[in-house]
């Protein structure tokens, strides 16, 4: 089915967003959700807050050369609220982000994200703002996320930093998309389905299945 | 004596097919709804694994969110949006999936076209890739939002990954005063536990007001739910909601429909079981809400003047002065009184029959203002069809609204319905992201239909309940 390799150390240069509640209609506008694929995403991330109505870039942190190449996105709290458009996650990914560190997480965009093998780590307020400033003054810094020792290394300095355990788990076993395990469980399945009346029932008077 | 559990415990226990390796559940997903946005690519991602769709009768499909609702002839005007009905038409006709298609006299948004043909369901799991599938709580099931591999996952094995949630009851007692209503409710319960108060939780929303509300009222509380940071939340079942079910196309039929009554009564919550929080809030302390910021949380009462930023708490007043600026609201003035350029009545969060009702209750022989454009989208052709038999519709067109076909429109503008430039619109939807309703600069205020209406008439943020002339005593 589909060999995953274990993610335990993102490296990479970062680029800090301030912000609490940056929402996935910031992220990735409803128009680029017209789609039938997720190609092409990463060219519309932040679309409107990095172009101004006439097309023209803005100091948006992504505008900035001297960030470009980052892997690593730094935030504040509840980042991804909103809508559960994996489109927001495939669009931060799909531009070269390998991480997120912040101070918390909208859940569905958290698990959207592990399932794409992109890391979701929480962080101190003060420490995301002291890596923010170590990277303000020096871009090509890079930080070393390890996973397993929750922490990330930055300039010879240790943060600490916290990913929910399962996450953790599924992130270090190689088992971040879970629908090789899922299919595993078929046979499970079948027994809780056997126990649920409402599965059983006929619903419908109407034909299923197929268009009308 | 059984330990007293709550519902989410018993469904959720009901649904868990195994634990996995890393520690989530298996949680088995009994209903699934799907959408022509979030669902092409998991289709797509079936197909490369050469995998199937595990339960074809447990899936429904409509499309909603890329409609035009002025017409919907075919080809569409915007051949992305063409092309992905034709996509969701196709892979429904390949797997064998019930589609309430454009032509089909239940199309509508996924979460009104659920309830009104019975699918939802009490002591179910549903899961759609969409965050407002918490709506669908309203009938005491577990249902939540999902991202599109999620989508791939129930689509091939029926089934998630899913941390179990702690639960919070959020009990509202007293009276909602006149002028008052379902919207406010959540609005105030967003406001006061934040927008991120939810997260990790489910919400169980009880109490009397919540118990004497119709069901349409209870979607409107749950289908927020999201928009407070939890993923799902829930109405315990009882007898409106029972009584809202009986007779529709997917209830249960004759002896079945008592089997199922008994069993949905079991699964509300019992009395003393433990809840990781509870918050207890005051109907009569909830006035009309109406939101001044970028987020749904951003919310004061009618009479409450735009924050500043020097009176906000240190670690919002960056948001503050962002929203602010956004808004172009000036703080400390009142928000009564703010031009308004649009009208929108409609979405999944206030687009059923009573809300439409209710506002052509009071527009009835009054005019939209000149400067407002003003859209009235049913949430689901039912609705539709329901609104002209009654005259509603009638009333609606006949005060200046325009009266559409059913879908998300300007709730989040995938379809033509957009704002345009930085103009303010006073909206019955869920949410006011910077962006939302289709320009990077175009403002919303988040509201209930009745106060939709009531700034059409006016064109400008008003108070109901003065411009309707409902029962002033009752003013906050």
């Amino acid at each position: 089915m589909i060999a995953l390799e274990p993610i335990t150390r993102i490296r990479g240069t970062g680029v800090y967003l301030p912000g609490d509640d940056i929402d996935t209609d910031r992220i990735i506008p409803a128009r680029f959700l017209k789609c039938v694929t997720f190609d092409g995403l990463g060219d519309h991330l932040f679309q409107d807050v990095r172009r101004t109505e006439d097309g023209s870039p803005t100091d948006h942190p992504l505008n900035n050369p001297r960030f470009r190449g980052a892997t690593i996105m730094l935030t504040g709290s509840n980042f991804g609220c909103g809508s559960s458009r994996e489109h927001a996650p495939q669009s931060i990914y799909r531009f070269g982000f390998r991480a997120i560190i912040a101070e918390s997480f909208a859940e569905i965009f958290f698990g959207n994200s592990i399932t794409l093998g992109m890391p979701c780590l929480t962080a101190a307020r003060q420490d995301i703002h002291a890596m923010a400033a170590a990277i303000e003054e020096r871009p090509t810094l890079e930080l070393d996320i390890d996973i397993a020792a929750a922490e990330v290394r930055l300039a010879g300095t240790r943060f600490p930093i916290h990913i929910d355990a399962a996450a953790r788990d599924a992130l270090l076993g190689g088992r971040w998309d879970p629908i090789a395990e899922l299919i595993e469980g078929k046979a499970a399945t079948d027994v809780t389905v056997a126990g649920l009346p409402y599965l059983k029932m006929t619903t419908s008077t109407e034909g299923e299945g197929g268009e009308r | 004596m059984l330990q007293a559990k709550s519902l989410f415990e018993k469904v959720w226990d009901a649904h868990a097919v195994r634990t996995l390796a890393n520690g989530q559940t298996q949680l088995l997903i009994g209903t699934h709804l799907i959408h022509e946005v979030t669902s092409p690519q998991a289709f797509g991602m079936i197909r490369d694994l050469k995998l199937s769709v595990r339960m074809p009768h447990r899936t429904f499909a409509t499309v909603d969110h890329i409609v035009p609702t002025d017409q919907r002839r075919e080809p569409f005007d915007d051949p992305l949006a063409d092309a992905m009905i034709k996509e969701l038409r196709h892979n429904c006709a390949a797997f064998g999936i019930t589609f309430f298609d454009l032509g089909n006299d239940r199309q509508g948004i996924v979460h009104m076209v659920g309830p009104e043909v019975g699918i939802t369901q009490p002591g179910t799991t549903i899961a759609c890739g969409d965050s407002h599938t918490s709506t669908h709580g309203a009938f005491g099931a577990i249902a939540f939002g999902i991202g599109t591999s999620q989508v791939r996952d129930v689509l091939a094995t029926q089934t998630l990954a899913m941390n179990r949630l702690k639960v919070r009851r959020i009990k509202v007692d007293g009276q909602l005063g006149p002028g008052v209503y379902a919207k406010d409710v959540i609005l105030h319960i967003i406001r006061t536990l934040g927008v991120k108060g939810g997260l990790g939780y489910a919400y169980e929303y009880g109490g009397e007001v919540i118990e004497r509300m119709s069901m349409e009222e209870r979607m409107t509380i749950c289908n927020m739910t999201i928009e407070g940071g939890a993923r799902c939340g829930y109405v315990n079942p009882d007898d409106t909601t029972f009584a809202y079910l009986e007779g529709r196309l997917y209830a249960p039929k004759g002896h079945a429909w008592h089997e199922a009554v008994r069993h949905w009564r079991e699964v509300a919550s019992d009395p003393g079981c433990h809840y990781d929080d509870v918050v207890e809030i005051r109907a009569e302390e909830i006035a009309p809400t109406v939101t001044w910021g970028i987020n749904p949380g951003q919310a004061i009462f009618i009479g409450e003047t735009v924050p500043t930023i020097e009176g906000s708490p240190p670690e919002e007043r960056i948001a503050v002065a962002e929203a602010l600026e956004h808004m172009q609201l000036t703080p400390g003035t009142p928000i009564r009184g703010t031009p308004v350029d649009v009208a929108f009545l409609g979405s999944c969060t206030n687009a059923r029959l009573s809300d439409f009702q209710e506002a052509a209750r009071y527009l009835r022989g009054r005019h939209v203002h000149p400067r407002v454009k003003a859209i009235a989208v049913p949430g689901s052709q039912l609705v539709r069809r329901r609104c002209e038999e009654l005259g509603i519709a009638e009333v609606l067109r006949g005060a200046g609204f325009e009266w559409r076909d059913a879908g998300c429109s300007m709730c989040l503008a995938m379809n033509p319905d957009k704002l345009v430039g930085d103009q303010l619109c006073a909206s019955s939807s869920n949410r006011n992201f910077k962006g939302r309703q289709g320009s990077a600069s175009g403002r919303t205020v988040l509201m209930s239909p009745v106060m939709v209406a009531a700034a059409a008439v006016t064109g400008e943020i008003s108070d109901a309940r003065e411009v309707f002339g409902v029962a002033q005593e009752a003013m906050v």
